[in-house]
């Protein structure tokens, strides 16, 4: 199953569309979060893509079910989504808001898109072709199991634990 | 080996928590103390001994003003010799009370902020003898020190 959730505050209409196209394709369960935005063309994809579901929002406790469920989850690049992912180990794979096309005040999720995209685990979809490239190809990596610390994380506690001693 | 410290460490509810959790490694075979807002959530992470604090923001000055009763009575029955935290104000509040008595104080940026430092980590800057972020392009505008991310 994939799920994929695109926050709660903004929309962003390029990537549910994107995903109800791809949908068909995959051939797998799909369930979108697709935020404040409707569209009718959204709603005729799923009536007749059998596995696709669309929610506007989810509860915190149905998150985690989607979440937890999934092989892999989509998202936009907000550090919330990062974080989830890594505390459930769920490959994800991101796609910047951008600017220019009025998805974000800023195209800071561009900056930090670049940041990521070296991280375990994040997959940063770049284009709407990287999405089908990503979710149909081979199995996506994971990010580090809990207790398994990624050098950044064995970085900051090194550099905490020499001050904590010091 | 050093010897044993107290480390009081203090996280809001939500990603600031989860961050913190993160860190727990660089506690390992010291006295922690945590301490959250959030009731439920030091057991689910199996955080022990812990207190919850209520929580405040910027606005409310009764709660500020509870907030900080609790964070002093802490301080004063824990004597930490380090606070950390992740933020989010009672964070920032946690570090300045326990400053004043002689505790040494980390500041760690939430992840979150991507593109500058937050609000209250600004705020912290004055409290915080060790001040950062996790992010290097924002340690190269603030003067706050990067070593590292939980990511």
């Amino acid at each position: 199953m994939i799920f994929a959730t695109i926050g709660t505050q903004l929309g962003f209409p390029r990537l549910v569309t994107a995903l109800v196209d791809l949908a068909p394709r995959l051939g797998e369960e799909m369930l979108i979060q697709t935020g404040p935005d409707t569209d009718p063309a959204w709603q005729a994809a799923a009536a007749a893509t059998p596995g696709l579901t669309l929610v506007q929002s989810l509860r915190p406790a149905e998150f985690e079910e989607a979440f937890t469920r999934a092989r892999a989850v989509v998202g936009h690049c907000g550090m919330g989504t990062i974080l989830s992912a890594r505390r459930w180990v769920k490959p994800l794979v991101v796609m910047p808001r951008r600017h220019a096309l009025g998805e974000h005040r800023n195209d800071h999720q561009l900056a930090t898109a670049r940041q990521v995209e070296a991280l375990p685990g994040v997959h940063v979809a770049w284009e709407i072709a990287d999405l089908e490239r990503l979710l149909a190809g081979p199995a996506l990596s994971p990010p580090p199991e809990p207790g398994e610390q990624s050098p950044g994380q064995q970085a900051l506690v090194a550099r905490l634990r020499a001050f904590i001693e010091a | 080996m050093a010897s044993t410290r107290r480390i009081l460490a203090v996280a809001s509810g939500g990603g600031h928590w989860q961050q913190l959790m993160l860190m727990r490694p660089a506690f390992d075979g010291h006295e922690v103390r945590f301490l959250t807002t959030l009731p439920g959530l030091p057991e689910q992470f199996d955080a022990r001994p812990f207190a919850i604090i209520p929580d405040c923001n910027r606005n409310e000055k009764i709660a500020m003003a509870r907030t900080a009763a609790a964070l002093l009575r802490q301080v004063l029955t824990f004597r930490p010799d380090v606070v950390i935290s992740t933020g989010a104000l009672p964070g920032v509040m946690a570090l300045a009370l326990a400053r004043a008595m002689g505790a040494r104080t980390i500041w760690v940026d939430s992840v979150a902020n991507a593109e500058e430092m937050s609000m209250s980590g600004r705020l912290a800057r004055r409290v915080a003898h060790l001040w950062m972020t996790q992010w290097e392009h924002v340690a190269a505008e603030t003067g706050a020190e990067y070593a590292g991310t939980i990511l």
